[in-house]
C-alpha cells in the first residue's frame, strides 16, 4: 500500500491483529491436539484465518489471500464435521499455522513469499479433503453444492441466487469513525451481482451544507448465492452507524444458459464434477451458480468466503454465546499503547522513586524527627511511589506465551527435520515478564528447545528399548518463583551422559584427566566455551553455538541458569530470571569511599573476616575460609583500582557471592549501607563498556552509584586459575 | 585539510562558547552545547582512562565528564568547586566536558578561521580543528569528536 500514513497506520494494526489471530489459531490447534477441542475451537481457528484472510484482502496482499483462502477451504471442511482430524492432520494443520505466519511477516516486511516452502504443504492440507489437482484453478474450487447436500431442510438460502434489496443510510457517525460507504459498496460487489443507487434527495443547497454530515444513502439491489448473513457481515463494522435494512426479494431466478462447454472453463468446474459424484440431485443448482453474468460472478469466489456453513447466522450467535459466557478466562479489555509512551512513563517513574529518595535524605538531613507529620507523609509517598512503580513495571509485562508459541514451532521443526515425534508441554503461559526479558529470551530458549530435541531425546528405537512411549516429550513450563520468573525446558530423554560428556571436557583440554567432579559440575561442563556432545554436527544443533552462547545471553538479561538430569529419566534447565530489566534489588555497599550496587542476587550471606579464617595462598592472596572451603578473598576497592590492598583485613564486612555455576567469592567492602530497589540506568549507551560494572544508579542524594557485574567482575579478577588475583596483594 | 575548506566555503558567522582551560583560552560551536553546570563531584569509572574523571547525574541521565586539562595534557590544579561543565552533545553522545571558567559568546566569521599549524606533535594537533584571533589572543576552536572517550582503549 503505497497510501500514507493513515493506510499504513490501519495495516499496522491489521499485522497486530493477525499476531493475535495467529495465537488463537495455535491455542486452538494445540487444544484439538489435546483432545480438549469443541466444535467452538475449530470455529476459533476457522474464524482466525478467515478474519486474516479478510484483512489481508483488503490490503491487496495475494499471497496471504490466497494461502488464507485454501487453508480456511480445509478448515471449514472440518467444522462442517466432513473432515475428521487425526493427529497427524492436527500437525498438518500446524505446519500450515506456521506457513501462514510466516507468509503474514513476510507480508508485513514487503518480502515475496517462496512459494515453493508453501505448496507442498498447502497440497497435503487439500489432499486432506480428497482435493482436487493442485491446480491454479483449484483454489476457488467451490463446496458449496457439497454443503448444500447436506442441508438441504435449512431453507432457500443457498440454493442459488436470491435477490436482496439493501437500504444502506449512513449516519455521520459512520464517517467520523473512519468507515467508507464506498468499501462496503465494493465489498457487495464481491459478493454478486449488484445495482446501486445512490439518493441524492437529502442534500440542501451549497449554503446549508454540513461539511460533516451524512447526507447520502444508496439502494443496492444485489443479486447472490451467499447467505443472507454474508451480506450483514459486509456491513459489521458500521453496526449501529448507519441505518441498514435488507430485505429479500423474492420470486427472482435467472434463466440457467445452456452454455455448458463454456462451463468446463469456469474454475468452478472441479467442485461440479465432485458435486455431481456427491449428490446428483443437485446438478441444476450447481448450473445456476456457474451461469450467473459476467465476470464478476466468476470471481468470486476467488476473494469472498467460500461457503459458510448452512446456517451461519446460528454458528456465529452460538459461537459469540460461548465466547461471553462459557470461557472462564474471557480476555479483558485490553489498551493498545504505543512502547515508546510506556518506556517514557517507565523513565518518569525512576526519576520519581529517585526523587523521592532525595526528598527523603533532606528530610532526615533537615533534622526533622521521624514522628513528625513531615516525616509520615513522607512515609506515605514513599510507599505510593513504590506502587506506583511496580504498577509501571507490570506495564511493560506480557504473558511468556507468545514466546512459547514460537517454542512450539521450534519443537514441531526440529522433530519432524530429525524425524523423531516429539510432543510439547506448556505450563504456565500466562505468566508474566517484562516484554524485553521475553525478546531477549527468544533465542537462548530456541537453542535449548533445540537442544532438547537433538540430544535429549533419544531416537524412537532407544526409547521403545527404554520402556518409554516412542513419542518423546518436552515440558517447558514459567512460573513466578520469589520475586523472579522461572522458566523451565525439560525432556524425558536419556539424562545427560556424564562419561561422555567428562571424556569429552577431558578430550578438548577443558578439565583435567582425573580431576574429582561432582555430578553438577560434570553438567556445569556443557556450559563451557567450545563444548558440544554432539558426535556429528547436526543440522540443528552443534552450530558453534553453543550452551556458553545460551548462559551468557542469561547472564545479560540478570538471570541464571541451572541443570539437573537423572539418567533415563531426562535432563532439565531452568532459567531463573529478573521480573524486569528496570529496577534491581541490590545492596548498597560502600569500598574505597565509593558507593556501589552489589546485585543481591549473587550474594548469599555476609561476614566478617578474622584473622582465623583468612590464609594466605600464594604471594599475593588470601582465602578465606567459610566452613569447610575455603573461598578467594577479594578487595572490592582494589579490583576496581580505586585504592591499594590494606594490610589487615581483620574485621572487614565480607560478601559471600555465589555464581550460577557455582564460582564462589569472598568480596571485602568498607561497608554496608543498605538494602533497596535501585532503578537501573545503563551506562552503556552513555559511557561504554566497564569491567566488572553492569549499569549505573542514582542514589538517593543525586550521586551516581555503579551497579556491580559480580560475573565480570570474577572473571576479570581471577582469569582462569580461579585462586589466584594479580592485582591482589595482602600483606598478610 | 577538508575541515578547512569546509569551513571557508561556509560564508556565515560561526558562534562559538570559550573558555578557560589551565592557561589557554579554547572553544566549541555553541550548536554542539547543551547547557552549562557547576561542578558536582563525579563517581569514578573504574579502569577508565585519567582524563575521564566519571560519571554524573544529569537529571536522571548518567553523563560522561571528560576533564579537558587532562585530555588536552595540560597541567592544571585538581578540579573543585570553580569548576564547570560544558554539557555538548558530539554525534549521538551526550558528554560533560570539564573546564575551568566559561568566558564568553564569540561571532567570528569563517574567513578568519585559519587552520592550526602543522606541527611537530601530532597528538596536540588533534583536538584543535582551527584558530583565530580575537582581541589579539589566540583562541583555539576544539574539534569535539577527538575529545570523546575512546572507547577500544579503555574496555581492556
Amino acid at each position: 500500500m503505497t497510501s500514507p500514513d493513515p493506510m499504513a497506520e490501519i495495516r499496522a494494526s491489521f499485522f497486530i491483529e493477525c499476531d493475535e489471530l495467529l495465537e488463537a489459531l495455535q491455542d486452538g490447534l494445540t487444544q484439538i491436539d489435546e483432545g480438549a477441542a469443541d466444535d467452538e475451537t475449530v470455529n476459533v481457528c476457522f474464524r482466525a484465518v478467515h478474519s486474516i484472510k479478510g484483512g489481508a484482502g483488503a490490503f491487496g496482499l495475494d499471497d496471504l489471500v490466497r494461502f488464507a483462502h485454501r487453508y480456511e477451504t480445509v478448515l471449514d471442511e472440518v467444522r462442517g464435521g466432513r473432515l475428521a482430524l487425526d493427529h497427524d492432520a492436527v500437525l498438518l494443520f500446524m505446519r500450515a499455522a506456521d506457513i501462514l505466519f510466516d507468509i503474514v511477516r513476510n507480508c508485513r516486511d514487503d518480502v515475496e513469499t517462496d512459494a515453493t516452502a508453501v505448496e507442498p504443504t498447502l497440497r497435503e492440507l487439500e489432499s486432506l479433503t480428497g482435493g482436487s489437482e493442485g491446480e491454479e484453478e483449484e483454489e476457488v474450487a467451490d463446496f458449496q453444492p457439497m454443503t448444500l447436500s447436506l442441508d438441504l431442510g435449512l431453507g432457500a438460502v443457498d440454493t442459488g441466487d436470491t435477490r436482496y434489496e439493501i437500504r444502506f443510510r449512513p449516519e455521520r457517525e459512520l464517517f467520523a469513525s473512519g468507515n467508507e460507504p464506498l468499501f462496503i459498496l465494493r465489498a457487495l460487489g464481491e459478493l454478486g451481482h449488484t445495482e446501486t443507487e445512490c439518493t441524492l434527495g437529502a442534500i440542501p443547497d451549497l449554503s446549508k451544507l454540513e461539511a460533516e454530515g451524512a447526507l447520502l444513502s444508496w439502494k443496492i439491489i444485489l443479486e447472490t448465492n451467499r447467505a443472507r448473513n454474508e451480506i450483514e457481515e459486509v456491513f459489521e463494522f458500521v453496526e449501529g452507524l448507519c441505518t441498514l435494512e435488507i430485505e429479500e426479494l423474492s420470486g427472482f431466478s435467472l434463466p440457467p444458459l445452456p452454455d455448458l462447454p463454456e462451463i468446463s472453463e469456469v474454475p468452478g468446474d472441479s467442485a461440479e464434477s465432485i458435486e455431481s459424484e456427491d449428490a446428483n440431485s443437485a446438478p441444476p443448482i450447481s448450473r445456476l451458480n456457474l451461469t450467473l453474468p459476467g465476470a464478476q460472478e466468476t470471481q468470486t469466489p476467488k476473494t469472498a468466503p467460500v461457503s459458510e456453513t448452512p446456517a451461519p447466522a446460528h454458528a456465529s450467535a452460538k459461537s459469540q454465546t460461548q465466547r461471553s459466557s462459557g470461557s472462564p478466562s474471557a480476555p479483558p479489555a485490553t489498551v493498545r499503547v504505543d512502547l515508546e509512551r510506556i518506556e517514557r512513563l517507565v523513565n518518569l517513574v525512576g526519576e520519581l522513586v529517585i526523587n523521592q529518595a532525595m526528598l527523603s535524605q533532606s528530610v532526615a538531613q533537615a533534622g526533622i524527627p521521624a514522628n513528625s507529620p513531615v516525616a509520615q507523609d513522607l512515609e506515605e509517598f514513599m510507599q505510593l511511589t513504590r506502587d506506583i512503580q511496580d504498577s509501571v513495571m507490570m506495564i511493560r509485562a506480557q504473558p511468556v506465551k507468545s514466546l512459547f508459541q514460537r517454542m512450539a514451532r521450534i519443537v514441531r521443526e526440529s522433530s519432524a527435520s530429525l524425524g523423531k515425534r516429539v510432543r510439547l508441554v506448556t505450563d504456565g503461559e500466562t505468566t508474566e515478564v517484562d516484554k524485553t526479558v521475553i525478546e531477549r529470551l527468544a533465542d537462548p530458549l530456541t537453542h535449548m528447545i533445540r537442544n532438547a530435541v537433538d540430544h535429549g531425546l533419544e531416537s524412537a528405537e532407544s526409547r521403545i528399548e527404554a520402556g518409554k512411549s516412542e513419542e518423546g516429550c518436552i515440558t517447558l513450563s514459567a512460573a513466578h518463583r520469589s520475586g523472579r520468573v522461572v522458566i523451565e525446558v525439560s525432556d524425558d530423554g536419556g539424562g545427560i551422559d556424564r562419561e561422555k560428556v567428562r571424556a569429552i571436557a577431558e578430550e578438548k583440554g577443558l578439565v583435567q584427566a582425573g580431576q574429582s567432579l561432582s555430578e553438577s559440575d560434570t553438567d556445569a561442563l556443557l556450559f563451557l566455551p567450545g563444548f558440544s556432545t554432539a558426535k556429528t554436527v547436526s543440522n540443528l544443533s552443534g552450530r558453534g553455538v553453543g550452551m556458553d552462547v545460551v548462559r551468557k545471553s542469561i547472564q545479560d538479561l540478570g538471570g541464571q541458569v541451572h541443570i539437573t538430569s537423572t539418567p533415563g529419566k531426562g535432563t532439565s534447565f531452568s532459567i531463573s530470571l529478573p521480573l524486569t530489566l528496570a529496577v534491581l534489588d541490590g545492596m548498597v555497599v560502600e569500598a574505597a569511599g565509593e558507593t556501589l550496587v552489589v546485585p543481591l542476587g549473587s550474594i548469599v550471606e555476609t561476614l566478617t573476616a578474622r584473622h582465623e579464617n583468612m590464609r594466605a595462598l600464594g604471594a599475593d592472596s588470601q582465602v578465606l575460609q567459610v566452613r569447610q572451603s575455603f573461598v578467594p578473598l577479594l578487595d572490592l576497592g582494589v579490583e576496581l583500582g580505586f585504592r591499594e590492598p590494606r594490610s589487615d583485613y581483620h574485621g572487614s564486612v565480607v560478601l559471600l557471592i555465589t555464581l550460577e555455576d557455582g564460582t564462589r567469592s569472598a568480596l571485602i567492602v568498607d561497608r554496608i549501607h543498605e538494602q533497596r530497589q535501585v532503578v537501573i540506568k545503563g551506562l552503556q549507551e552513555s559511557y561504554g563498556y566497564v569491567p566488572g560494572i553492569a549499569a549505573a544508579t542514582i542514589l538517593g542524594d543525586g550521586q551516581v552509584a555503579l551497579i556491580l557485574d559480580p560475573v565480570d567482575l570474577l572473571s576479570s579478577a581471577n582469569g582462569k586459575t580461579r585462586y589466584r588475583s594479580a592485582d591482589l596483594q595482602i600483606a598478610g | 585539510m577538508n575541515e578547512q575548506t569546509a569551513l571557508q566555503n561556509e560564508a556565515t558567522d560561526r558562534e562559538l562558547l570559550s573558555f578557560r582551560v589551565g592557561e589557554q583560552e579554547y572553544s566549541v560551536d555553541i550548536m554542539s552545547v547543551r547547557e552549562i553546570r557547576g561542578w558536582t563531584r563525579p563517581t569514578p569509572i573504574p579502569h577508565s582512562a585519567d582524563y575521564v574523571r566519571g560519571v554524573i547525574n544529569l537529571r536522571g541521565t548518567v553523563l560522561p565528564i571528560v576533564d579537558l586539562a587532562r585530555r588536552l595534557d595540560l597541567s592544571v590544579e585538581e578540579a573543585c568547586e570553580r569548576n564547570v561543565i560544558i554539557v555538548s552533545k558530539i554525534r549521538h553522545q551526550t558528554v560533560g566536558l570539564l573546564v575551568d571558567a566559561v568566558s564568553d559568546i564569540l561571532a567570528i566569521p569563517d574567513s578568519e578561521m585559519q587552520p592550526p599549524p602543522e606541527m611537530t606533535e601530532e597528538k596536540d594537533r588533534g583536538f584543535v580543528k582551527a584558530l583565530t584571533i580575537v582581541d589579539g589572543r589566540m583562541l583555539r576552536v576544539l574539534d569535539l569528536e577527538t575529545v570523546l572517550p575512546e572507547q577500544s582503549v579503555e574496555a581492556v
